[in-house]
């Protein structure tokens, strides 16, 4: 009795000590999403956990090297745009197979576009390629050849196809059947989803092994920040795809080797002052924020560089305007660094009218300078950038106050009653190209905040941004796009519409356990090279697995 | 001097020295609560910062003293006028009985069925925005004094209703006296321990509810400190583990908090 008892405790050591190596294999990475997904669809995809299972799933037919950004061949093996930019034609891969085995055909090309470019589907992403009156075409002449004709032309079109998810047009699957690296094989809502090794997959490494290395990937879902990172060094995750400033220096300090700072990243911080006309402000602050000069006053009162040291912890560089340096292509080089000169900001005030008397700054009038800064509530960052913009602000003389409002109320006071003086808020940019933009520069843009929906353009340097920008969209010509949407660049920095202030790095962590791991600022950032990412066997990689 | 005495003595030493550093706070400390010393963000307790500084390099000391302030001179505001409120209708409800009772009760039903954080973002979202960070911090509990009256005003209804058929009462009606004249000269008197321990109970609860709302970003306004503002630099845990000194306001509230409760009782027995 007494042996079988000690055999049956034996056993129970056993099951106990196994228990975390089942959960956790030696082939599975281990990461987390920070929301449910809220599609498995890729043409309707709108959130950022369902994009990132777009991406490890989806087969596309030209791929965006998140490190080179430059656009590599996937699905298609070449391509061609005419010459009047409408049509492109895409020479297929032959011989693919779909995870469910269904074979690949242009014909999957023809109705995926199709799906996509219906209006009835809504499709967010179908919304890119909508061009001028009228539908596309899309043809599938060969098995190997799709050709999609657009009613006018579409700018950057090549790179819209990096988020278009080639579905089968005769699986039993459906959307489940994909052409991508991974497959969804198992998922719990609100706990998990498990993505499996496609053995389909098209793609080979230079030595001829079949890609991806891994066999599954098992992606938590969870919202919580605090308990991702408390998970990731206890060792049962693999990586951290985004990590804020506070986390990653504690996380640097514990242990520097887990973390990776990709650079400076695509997203901006940055606050503007209510410029239109229906707002309901007093007169006297109506002139203020359409006053050029305050508004570069402002600009130039503002610390930047205590911004990205103190708020950031250094994990942020001062942000020049609309586009990040990190966007290789579309950053204009020639803009001016941003400067720190309160002398030179109660200067340019003097020239506008305004006195800077006894610490206070007073308009041509004699009303002392005052406003109310709003952002929303909850989010510590932006409430420490709003109280340093408020001490670098009172040394020139104006009284701002912070109030930090819940998101819904924020929204409301922006888009509808447009009843505040100036918003801080963060810009998210997904795309590299400029035309994701259009709505924030376009006058009659929803999203132009300074001064929606206008009929036309309420000041002769937003009626050259409208004409540089409908110009630019239009043009197939690369260079002359950007020539154009520097200029733009260069208006927005000497009117300072938006008063950029930081763009942040891009933070990432990955266990030493991950090889290969290059960490590239857009999205998604750690994980962008999936197929190629190994896991080293559990003894190897110490501590954190 | 017994135990439970002694411990009472020192509760409320313990307040009065908070209470007195609170309004003494431009004595004690001759930083402002705003200034920002950006060469020293987050720093240890030094000779220049006896409890370091925060994320901004404000000072924390100074901070706390003038939070103290305004949490420990509104708090008991807002409670006095909770308490009065609800000494007013629940002496009234209890006294008179009929529809006024049924009335008042259901409004003090509607008042705590009513989700109190809602309605206070919806009111500070109503609000103008340009108001002064002192005159946000006073709408604040003043908004708090008038909602946070139900509570109370359900126990005050509850000691009331007991006089209602009383014989002291019923001599005072025989001799002519007022509605008003009943309330307030025979019955406040006896209801004076129940109000007085509603009060004492409603000042943790609204300096704790103050915090709450501050965490949410509501209430008190940047720049102007309050215990609520200070937790809420507790919410980074990481923060929190690297620079310990960030929990001074916290360990002032709980002292605070619990001072109020050891004292509550000697009141009643005084009474």
């Amino acid at each position: 009795m007494r042996a079988l008892r000690s055999h049956l405790l034996a056993w129970l050591v056993l099951l106990l000590c196994a228990a975390p190596l089942a959960a956790q294999s030696a082939e599975e990475l281990h990461f987390c999403l920070h929301g449910e997904p809220k599609t498995f669809d890729p043409v309707l995809v709108d959130d950022e956990a369902s994009e990132n299972v777009r991406y490890l799933t989806g087969g596309v037919l030209i791929r965006l090297n998140r490190q080179t950004q430059a656009l590599e061949p996937a699905l298609a093996t070449s391509w061609e745009l005419s010459k009047d930019g409408r049509a492109i034609t895409f020479h297929l891969r032959k011989g693919l197979y779909f995870s469910d085995g269904t074979p690949f055909t242009a014909e999957d090309v023809a109705f995926t576009m199709r799906r996509l470019l219906d209006p009835q589907t809504h499709s967010p992403t179908g919304d890119a390629f909508r061009s001028g009156e009228g539908s596309a075409s899309v043809e599938a002449p060969t098995a190997d050849r799709a050709v999609i004709t657009f009613p006018a032309p579409v700018a950057g079109l090549e790179r819209l196809f990096d988020q278009v998810a080639i579905l089968s047009a005769h699986s039993p699957k459906k959307e489940m059947a994909v052409l991508g690296a991974y497959y969804v094989s198992d998922y719990k809502p609100g706990a998990y989803l498990v993505l499996r090794r496609n053995p389909n997959y098209w793609k080979r490494d230079s030595t001829g092994r079949p890609l991806p290395y891994i066999e599954v990937i098992r992606l938590d879902i969870q919202r919580n920040r605090e308990i991702e990172l408390m998970r990731f060094r206890r060792g049962e995750l693999d990586l951290i795809n985004r990590l804020d400033a506070e986390q990653f220096d504690h996380l640097r300090r514990e242990n520097p080797a887990v973390t990776r700072n990709a650079g400076t990243g695509l997203d901006a911080e940055e606050f503007w002052f209510n410029q239109s006309p229906a707002a309901p402000l007093p007169d006297i602050k109506k002139e203020w924020f359409r006053t050029t000069e305050f508004r570069r006053a402002v600009s130039l009162a503002i610390n930047r560089e205590d911004l990205c040291r103190i708020v950031f912890l250094g994990y942020a560089k001062p942000a020049f305007g609309p586009v990040s340096p990190s966007n290789q292509f579309w950053f204009n080089p020639a803009l001016p660094a941003p400067k720190y000169d309160p002398q030179g900001a109660l200067r340019l005030l003097e020239q506008a009218g305004f006195r800077f008397q006894n610490g206070v700054l007073k308009d041509r009038a004699g009303n002392p300078v005052a406003f109310t800064l709003v952002t929303n509530s909850g989010n510590a960052v932006r409430e420490k950038m709003a109280a340093m913009i408020q001490q670098d602000l009172s040394q020139i003389g104006i009284r701002m106050t912070v109030v930090t409002l819940d998101f819904p109320s924020l929204i409301e006071r922006m888009t509808r009653t447009l009843d505040y003086d100036a918003c801080l808020l963060g810009l998210v940019n997904t795309d590299l190209d400029p035309n994701s933009q259009m709505t924030v520069w376009l006058s009659s843009g929803e999203n132009h905040q300074w001064n929606p929906n206008q009929k036309s353009p309420a000041t002769p340097w937003e009626a050259e941004i409208d004409k540089l920008m409908r110009e630019q969209a239009s043009s197939l010509s690369e260079k002359q796009r950007k020539a154009k949407f520097d200029r733009v660049q260069q208006i927005v920095a000497e009117q300072q519409p938006f008063i950029y202030l930081v763009n942040k790095d891009v933070l990432t962590a990955v266990s030493p356990a991950v090889v290969g791991a290059a960490p590239a600022v857009l999205n998604p950032q750690a994980f962008w090279n999936a197929e190629t990412l190994r896991l080293k066997p559990a003894p190897e990689s110490g501590a954190l697995r | 001097m017994s135990a439970k005495k002694l411990l009472r003595a020192f509760s409320a030493a313990l307040l009065c020295a908070v209470f007195a550093s609170g309004v003494c706070a431009g004595i004690l400390t001759h930083y402002s609560y705003s200034r920002q010393f950006r060469e020293a963000p987050s720093a240890a307790p030094s000779a220049q910062h006896p409890l370091g500084t925060d994320h901004l390099g404000r000072d924390l000391l100074a901070r706390l003293l003038y939070g103290t302030r305004v949490s420990l001179l509104l708090a008991p505001a807002a409670a006095l006028l909770a308490t009065l409120i609800a000494g007013l209708f629940g002496g009234i409800a209890g006294l008179w009985g009929g529809w006024m009772e049924k009335a008042i009760l259901a409004a003090a039903d509607l008042s705590l069925g009513l989700p109190l954080l809602f309605v206070l973002i919806a009111l500070r979202a109503l609000l103008p925005l340009d108001i002064s960070p002192v005159i946000s911090v006073v709408a604040t509990f003043l908004t708090l004094g008038i909602l946070g009256w139900p509570a109370s005003l359900r126990v005050v209804w509850a000691a009331a209703r007991r006089y209602r058929n009383s014989d002291f009462l019923l001599l005072a009606r025989a001799g002519g006296c007022s509605p008003s004249r009943i309330l307030l000269r025979h019955v406040m008197p006896n209801l004076l321990p129940v109000l007085l321990a509603q009060f004492w109970i409603s000042i943790p609860l609204f300096i704790l509810t103050e915090a709450t709302l501050s965490m949410l970003g509501l209430g008190v306004m940047e720049p102007l400190p309050s215990w609520g503002t200070l937790l809420k630099g507790l919410e980074d845990l990481t923060a929190v583990r690297a620079n310990p000194w960030m929990l001074s306001p916290l360990l002032v509230l709980i002292a605070v908090v619990i001072s109020l409760q050891l004292i509550l009782p000697a009141r009643e027995e005084a009474l």
